[in-house]
Formats: C-alpha cells, sequence, structure tokens
C-alpha cells in the first residue's frame, strides 16, 4: 500500500478525535448490543450530545412535509385532498426550479426566487432595513456556510496566521472547522456569572493577546449563544459592533437559532438592525456575514441540509472572491431550499393551513421552554451542579464541579474529566450528553452540554437518569462529593 | 478587514477558471428576455451541461413516489400511491428514523450503506463489497473534493498533484483548484476515440514530478465529454500503470448506466483490479465515485451520491471518517440512491411504467445521438464522432483562419468566442472544448444530449443556423 498516515493532511491530523464523535460511536454500539439482546438497565439510548430535534420527537411540521411532498411528485397538484395554499405554495416553488423539477441543478448561490424570498425575510424582520437578494448566499448547513468564509479569510502558511476570536464557550464544531482551514482561533471568555454575557474588557484582552499571536481578521459570535443559550440585548451588540469597528474586524454572526427564543420576556434583535440604527458611522465601516439554518428553526429540519449567509456591507471585490467560492462549492440540495422559504415565509392568517401550522410552531416552542426551565430546574437541584439560564437555542450548559480523584483518574486515562463523566454515563445509563471540552471549557471548569430540543417525555427520561447516575458517581467517591476547588 | 490583497491566494486562482463567464452571460440574456428585450428567441436553451429536467426529461416516477411518500407518511396510507411504492416508503422511512429531517450518520446511514455494497457486489458478479469501504455523498464532485482535502498538505512544497484527462469538466475543476491540489493534464487521443495512451501517462507523469509530487489518477469511464468507453484491456494498463508508479486511482463512473454503442460493456474498475489478482488486486489504492445525478435519474438537485474506498489503509480511513463528521447529508439525496441503485423488479406493480420510462429514455438518447450526428456532420466546418456512453458529444470544429484571428483580437480563445456568439445570437449555450482543458489548435463544444426528442431537434436547428452564418461570415 501506497498511501500512509505520513500523507494524511496534516491539518486534519492536528484535530484529533472529537469525543463527542467517539461518544457517539460508542452510543451506536450500545444500541447494537441492545438489539442483540445484551442486558442492560435501559432499553434505548437517549442522545443529547447534539441537536437533532426529530430523532428525539419533536415531530415534523406538516405544511412543510405536505408542500415537499407535492414539490417532489408534481401529479399530487390536482389531489384536492391538499389543501389549497399547499398546492399553490408548492406549484410557486416548482416554478422557481429550472426545468420545473428539484431535480435539476440550481446556480450554486441557490434559486433565485428563494434568494428574494429570503431577502424579503430580512427586511421584514428588521423592519425595513434594505437586503440585497445577491448578498444572499443559499448553502447546504451552516458548518458548510461557514467553512466557506473561512476559506475566504484563510491565509497562506507563512507567518502570522490568520485569526478568529472565538468565545468560550464555542459551538462544538467550530473548532475542527477553523483547524482545517488553517485559522488560529483566539478565545474571549463569556461570563458564566452573568449568565454567559460578553465583557467588553474580556473582548479587548483578546485581540491584545490574538495581535501577539496572529493576524485576527474577524471576530465570532453566535447569539443566541451556542451551547450558552444566552441572547444578547441591543446595548451589548452595539458594544461588540463598537469593538469591532475599532479593531477592523469582520464580524461572523451565527444567528441560526434566531427562531428559538424561548426566555421570557426576552428579544432578539440581528446584528444587522442594531448595526444599521448605529447610523452611517457605523454601517459604512463594519463588514458582516450573519448566518441562519433550516435546521434550527422550530421545525427541526435537520436532514434537508440548507442554510444561508448574509453578506452585508461586504467590499465589493470581497463579494466577487465569495461569489466564486460559492460557485465551486457544492450547493443546498433543492428540497433544502425550498424548505427554507416555508421555514421564512410561513401561512398567513388568512391561509387554510395558518392554524395547524401555527399551532405545531408554537407547540414546539412552548415543549423548548419548558424543556429548558425543566432542565435548568432540575439539574441546580443536583449537588454540584449549577446551570445558567438558557433563554434561547436548544442547549442548556450546566457547571460540573468534579472531586479530585476523577481528575487524576481522568488523566491517567488521558481524557478530560468532563469526557470521563460522559462516558461512564453512557455506559451506566445509556445518556448521552456533550462535554464542555469540546466547547472549549477546560482546565479545571466543567460543563456539560444537554441538548433540550427533544420532546419533554425524552428529557424527562434523560434527566431522571442523569440525576440518577449523578448522585451514585458522587457518592462512590469518599466522604461523599468532594467539590474541586478552582 | 478582508481586503483584496488578504483574500486567500486559492481564490483567486479559482477566478481566472473561464466556466463561468458563459454562465454569467446566459444569465444576462434571461434577464433581458425576462425585462421583454427583443431577441431572435423567446428562452436560452443550456445544453452545456448536464441537467435532463431541464432539456425536456421526465423525472422516473417510482422514484418520486416513494420519495414523496417518505416526506408525507400520510401518502403511505392512502392508497393514491402504488402498493409497491407504499412498501419501500414504509421500509426506507424505517432506516432513515421515521423522518427526512432528521440528522443523516455523517458516513451515511448504514441501511443505504449497506444497500450501496449489495449493489455493488451484484454489479460486479460477485467480487464482495464492504459497507464499511462506502461513503455516502452529496455526489461524484463532493467524493473527490473531500478525498483531495484528505490528502492535500497545506501549502507546504511540493503541491500534491492528481493526473487529470483533459478534455474533462474536471481539468481546471474548481473542487481541485480550491482543495490546494495541481491537476496535471494528460491528453486523450482525439484522433483515435479518446484512447487513454499509457505512453501519455508516462509522459504526463515525468512533467507533474517537476512541480509536484503526484500521487493520483484520475480517470472518468464512460468518458465525459468524450462519451468513451474504456475496454478491459485499457483499465488493466491503468491499473499496472498505477501499480508501477504507485499512485492512487480515482475513478469517476457517473454514467455507467448510459450505454449507447452497439455491444457496449460497462465493466467497474474494481471489478477489473479484483480480476486482474495479486499483486494488483492488493495493492492498488482506489476510490470509485458514483451519484443519482446523471443516468435514468438526472436527480443532481437532490444530492445523493457514494465513494468506495479499496486496499486503502485502515489508519486513513479513520482519518477520512474524521474529516466527513462535520458534514451533514441529505437523507432525500440518499433516498434518490437507494432507489437507483435498487430498481423494481419483473411482477411489481410499477414495474411496468419503469421499464417504459427507462426504455424511452435509451430510445431518446439513441435517437438525439443519430440527429446529431446527422445534422452536425452534414455542415461544413464540425466533424462529430459517435459516442459509446455517457450523455454528451463533442463535435469539433474546424474554424476558418479568421474567426481565430478575430477571436484574439478580442481576447478571447476561439471556441469560446464561437460560443459566446452562438449564446448571444440564438440563446442556445454549448460548453467550449476551452474550458475542459484542451490546448489551443483544437477547438470542440461539448453539448449535453439529454434532452427531449423535440429539444434537441431546436438545439440542432439553432446550431445548425449559426454555423452556417459564421462559416460564411468568417470565410
Amino acid at each position: 500500500m501506497r498511501t500512509s498516515l505520513r500523507d494524511v493532511n496534516p491539518r486534519l491530523k492536528a484535530i484529533g478525535e472529537s469525543p463527542c464523535n467517539a461518544l457517539r460511536a460508542r452510543a451506536l454500539h450500545i444500541t447494537q448490543e441492545l438489539a442483540q439482546g445484551v442486558p442492560k438497565t435501559f432499553s434505548r439510548v437517549v442522545d443529547l450530545c447534539s441537536f437533532d430535534p426529530q430523532r428525539e420527537g419533536v415531530p415534523p411540521n406538516t405544511f412543510l412535509q405536505q408542500v415537499l411532498a407535492v414539490c417532489l411528485y408534481p401529479e399530487l397538484l390536482s389531489d384536492e385532498n391538499f389543501a389549497l395554499d399547499v398546492r399553490q405554495r408548492a406549484r410557486r416553488l416548482i416554478q422557481s426550479c429550472e426545468g420545473s423539477s428539484v431535480g435539476c441543478y440550481t446556480p450554486s448561490s441557490g434559486l433565485v426566487y428563494i434568494q428574494h424570498r429570503i431577502a424579503k425575510f430580512i427586511t421584514r424582520r428588521d423592519a425595513g432595513v434594505p437586503t440585497d437578494a445577491h448578498s444572499i448566499f443559499i448553502c447546504s448547513g451552516f458548518w458548510r456556510t461557514l467553512t466557506m468564509m473561512t476559506k475566504l479569510l484563510s491565509s497562506s502558511e507563512e507567518e502570522p496566521q490568520n485569526g478568529v476570536l472565538v468565545p468560550l464557550p464555542y459551538p462544538h464544531t467550530l473548532a475542527m472547522v477553523l483547524g482545517l482551514a488553517g485559522i488560529r482561533s483566539v478565545p474571549y471568555r463569556l461570563r458564566e456569572d452573568a449568565g454567559w454575557a460578553m465583557d467588553l474588557e474580556e473582548l479587548q484582552r483578546a485581540i491584545r493577546t490574538a495581535r501577539g499571536c496572529c493576524r485576527p481578521m474577524a471576530i465570532f459570535i453566535s447569539n443566541p449563544g451556542n451551547p450558552t443559550g444566552h441572547v444578547q440585548n441591543r446595548k451589548s451588540i452595539e458594544e461588540v459592533i463598537k469593538f469591532a469597528a475599532a479593531e477592523k474586524l469582520f464580524l461572523l454572526v451565527n444567528e441560526v437559532d434566531q427562531h428559538s427564543v424561548h426566555g421570557s420576556g426576552i428579544q432578539w434583535v440581528s446584528y444587522k438592525k442594531v448595526l444599521f440604527d448605529m447610523g452611517p458611522k457605523y454601517w459604512d465601516r463594519v463588514q458582516m456575514a450573519s448566518f441562519h439554518s433550516l435546521s434550527n428553526g422550530l421545525m427541526g429540519e435537520c436532514g434537508l441540509r440548507a442554510g444561508y449567509m448574509e453578506l452585508v456591507n461586504v467590499d465589493k471585490e470581497v463579494m466577487i472572491f465569495a461569489e466564486t467560492l460559492v460557485n465551486m462549492d457544492i450547493s443546498s440540495p433543492v428540497p433544502g431550499q425550498l424548505a427554507l422559504d416555508i421555514l421564512l415565509n410561513p401561512p398567513q392568517p388568512s391561509e387554510p393551513s395558518y392554524d395547524l401550522y401555527t399551532q405545531e410552531i408554537l407547540t414546539n416552542l412552548a415543549t423548548l421552554t419548558e424543556n429548558a426551565l425543566r432542565a435548568q430546574d432540575f439539574l441546580n437541584s443536583l449537588p454540584g451542579m449549577s446551570c445558567q439560564p438558557a433563554v434561547g437555542g436548544f442547549y442548556v450548559y450546566p457547571r460540573v464541579d468534579l472531586p479530585a480523584e476523577v481528575l487524576e483518574r481522568a488523566k491517567a486515562a488521558g481524557v478530560e474529566a468532563d469526557v470521563l463523566y460522559c462516558q461512564e454515563l453512557l455506559e451506566e445509563q445509556g445518556v448521552c450528553v456533550g462535554a464542555g471540552s469540546e466547547n472549549g471549557n477546560t482546565g479545571g471548569e466543567y460543563h456539560l452540554r444537554l441538548c433540550v430540543g427533544v420532546s419533554s417525555v425524552v428529557l424527562e427520561e434523560a434527566l431522571e437518569r442523569l440525576g440518577a447516575f449523578h448522585l451514585r458517581f458522587l457518592d462512590s467517591y469518599s466522604c461523599g462529593p468532594h467539590l474541586e476547588t478552582p | 478587514m478582508p481586503q483584496h490583497r488578504l483574500v486567500n491566494p486559492m481564490v483567486r486562482n479559482i477566478m481566472a477558471l473561464k466556466r463561468v463567464a458563459l454562465v454569467r452571460q446566459a444569465v444576462r440574456i434571461e434577464e433581458e428576455i425576462k425585462q421583454g428585450m427583443k431577441k431572435p428567441y423567446n428562452e436560452v436553451i443550456d445544453v452545456s451541461r448536464d441537467n435532463p429536467h431541464a432539456t425536456g426529461m421526465k423525472p422516473m416516477s417510482f422514484f418520486r413516489q416513494v420519495i414523496a411518500s417518505c416526506i408525507y407518511p400520510e401518502l403511505i396510507d392512502s392508497d393514491k400511491m402504488p402498493l409497491d411504492v407504499r412498501e419501500r416508503a414504509k421500509t426506507l422511512l424505517e432506516c432513515i428514523g421515521g423522518s427526512v429531517g432528521c440528522y443523516s450518520d455523517t458516513i451515511g446511514i448504514p441501511i443505504m450503506r449497506d444497500s450501496v455494497s449489495d449493489f455493488l457486489t451484484r454489479r460486479d458478479e460477485g467480487v464482495p463489497s464492504a459497507s464499511g469501504n462506502i461513503f455516502i455523498t452529496h455526489g461524484s464532485d463532493h467524493g473527490f473534493g473531500l478525498l483531495l482535502k484528505m490528502l492535500v498538505r497545506g501549502d507546504r512544497s511540493p503541491s500534491v498533484g492528481v493526473l487529470t484527462p483533459v478534455p474533462s469538466q474536471d481539468f481546471g475543476n474548481a473542487t481541485l483548484v480550491a482543495s490546494g491540489a495541481s491537476a496535471v493534464p494528460y491528453y486523450l487521443d482525439g484522433q483515435q476515440g479518446w484512447r487513454l495512451h499509457t505512453e501519455e501517462l508516462q509522459r504526463a507523469l515525468r512533467s507533474a514530478r517537476e512541480v509536484c509530487d503526484p500521487i493520483a489518477l484520475y480517470v472518468i469511464n464512460p468518458g465525459d465529454p468524450t462519451g468513451h468507453v474504456q475496454s478491459r484491456e485499457s483499465m488493466e494498463e491503468i491499473i499496472r500503470f498505477v501499480y508501477e508508479e504507485k499512485l492512487l486511482l480515482f475513478a469517476n463512473e457517473d454514467h455507467q448506466d448510459i450505454l449507447i454503442g452497439e455491444g457496449c460493456m460497462f465493466i467497474s474498475y474494481k471489478k477489473v483490479l479484483a480480476e486482474m489478482g495479486s499483486p494488483f488486486s492488493d495493492a492498488v489504492e482506489l476510490a470509485s465515485f458514483h451519484s443519482s445525478s446523471k443516468g435514468f435519474m438526472g436527480e443532481g438537485g437532490l444530492h445523493g451520491g457514494y465513494l468506495e474506498l479499496v486496499n486503502f489503509d485502515p489508519s486513513v480511513q479513520i482519518e477520512f471518517d474524521r474529516l466527513i463528521s462535520i458534514q451533514s447529508l441529505p437523507i432525500i439525496g440518499q433516498l434518490a440512491l437507494e432507489v437507483m441503485l435498487n430498481p423494481l423488479q419483473p411482477g411489481d406493480p410499477s414495474y411496468a411504467q419503469y421499464q417504459e420510462e427507462v426504455q424511452h429514455i435509451r430510445e431518446t438518447m439513441v435517437h438525439n445521438v443519430t440527429r446529431a450526428l446527422e445534422v452536425l456532420n452534414s455542415l461544413p466546418g464540425i466533424s462529430c464522432e459517435p459516442i459509446k456512453g455517457g450523455a454528451s458529444m463533442f463535435p469539433r470544429l474546424h474554424l476558418p483562419h479568421v474567426a481565430i484571428h478575430q477571436a484574439k483580437e478580442e481576447e478571447q480563445l476561439p471556441d469560446f468566442f464561437y460560443c459566446s456568439r452562438l449564446l448571444e445570437q440564438t440563446g442556445l449555450c454549448v460548453c467550449p472544448g476551452s474550458d475542459l482543458g484542451l490546448p489551443e489548435g483544437t477547438y470542440h463544444i461539448r453539448l449535453c444530449i439529454m434532452t427531449s426528442v423535440d429539444t434537441m431537434e431546436e438545439v440542432l436547428r439553432r446550431l445548425g443556423k449559426f454555423h452556417k452564418q459564421f462559416m460564411k461570415d468568417f470565410s
């Protein structure tokens, strides 16, 4: 054989194994063991490591299913069992495809009609801030889109390396995306004691550090926060924008969870709107990319693979480069593009499907809200756990204090202590949760990442098992729970 | 902020690709038509690439019925759909976790991978295929890009190189360029039905070694745009070549279902490799690609494909797994793939219609090839060879010196010059051979022949009219 590990992309090798993937592989193995009748204390593995709502009991959206089915098989356009608005929407969407078929290739940035529909949504959402459909790029999911932006920003390997400020904690797939692109990540810590809020002083410290080791070009922000569930208020967003303007940083804003704000009285506002409202002094200077995804809407349509990026105030030349990159990447599969239209431009009150559609979405939102509160309450009741309130998105992110002996065992096993915790939780109780070290929280601070975008039955089961495990786990260390002093 | 000079140099290389220019021109013309500008035609016909449903071909009913039923499972319980559709949809729905909205495993849903490996074992008459070596992709280009991503070495010198056929869509393909690998051309022999000669491969390899580290040979069989189907003999030569030179073999076999030539047979590289026995069958590292974008499906918009790795080092395969782990695959694409690889059996309720549709496509393609040969070979300054497989024809243009000169005056490659004027004057978009890597001196156009009979007539009418006038104007 010729090819060996030696030949593999060094950046890929440097990234290392993802604990989440290893856990999920183990979860799969356990599921197979259960199928073979191996006795365990549980009958199925519950996966809260990452977000897959429909797999964990959240029902799909009827209107979406119906419209897409008709788009796939247009003979159904004459079937009056489908409501009129379903058929009309499907007809319009089919016509927007080349050859009136979802099987045709689309332009690389997506179907022109859908780009316009997205632009319409954004303008409406942001109370009139103008949107140019040409600055919308439809791509196959958030991570793919971000990967493309990183290609734009990444440098050659001559020093200094390009850098991006990233939040700590960050979304668990971010490290790999940036690592593969050869971009240096420089973390800025979010303030756990303030519900994971942004801290301007910390941003300033981070940029100083960054300038010492790389060429910082951009700042990555998640709003709502992933995995923190924090939603920035307008003042906080303005601070970040002023910071980015002063430091000449490109804003990469992950806004995929914008529809999933569930905290009582919490208002989400887009970075673009805030920037616009700050007037020409900032609007004319600050460049940004805002990301959205079909997967994270309350329909949970993760398997369709669609999202978009809006480039705001971007240099014309950079725009051409972005277009070129998009041209050369895979586009979003057509059904996903069509589904974006439904997510962003849902049925209106006068339309037949409105009631059912709205009811299903609101039910999912209510479940999410209840789940977040229930999870926080439950986790906060466990010894050694404390959970900041999550007001948006699909995760809760509790801190867990682990005894010194656990740290030693973990060290001996060559894993982070929170990974060890997650491994044992999975083995003993069949619950898969994420380790905070994957989100960047290392060095003595341990967190868990639990997805609450699941059915309430699934969540209840998971919490019960997690609680049982946690108490048993702590109990097994002599003299009860020792809290690790940071 | 990203300034022009700070943008990744690799991106600038992609900009230099010409392919985008004609696409832009077509988009502009379509806009103008929409705005009511008067033209000698009502619409653009684009046969520069394969998009069969846009050129009059219909999707296969069974596929669409199954997928629609998976998307909206109520259709499974109604009697709107034939029984076999409902049963297939029910089975598939169970495999994918009950909804097309779930995330897929990053390497593909296990049942799908099993399905692919079963298909391959059947296709290759018993040569075993393990589902552990199957990776679901968005399509062949995507699969190719993933492998390259795994094997490139950043900006370290020398870059890795891939021997790439000319002419092909992949030469100068942005997937290659974007990955940082170097595309090293090897020229297919236009005088001999686009055969691949080992001497040419050796020449290409020698020249490659001066500028990069060549690690792979990329072949397309059946050829695109050439329509050539390799003989077993030719394939064995290639395998011996990669064995001796220690290269990886990447085989794009997207067009394997479309064979037009009389008595034409497709054999997979995997089968030939296996049948060559040791030492080749244990040592040659092969990656083959296929997708539902081509063939009878033509479902490019659904993004279903796979790649199979043979004889790769297990630890390299593990790295590949990891690379893939940050991406996600569409479920619908996998459904399309599954149904393509496991179609109906005689006796199934939908079988008759399915067979009829397949037959219709076959007959249409044969008809289109015959007509194209008739029409084009009757024109001065174009010559066209019959094809054995694939979905395109690749006629040669014998351009007058005056035209070549004029093109150069306008700083355009002569065949691009021809195509651009063709598009402007008739609304017909074809692909110039220079976009596919052909060097100066030989000029070709590529046109997709997977179109309805009527569309092909219109294509040939527009092309014929334009061509006659062009030859007159530039004589």
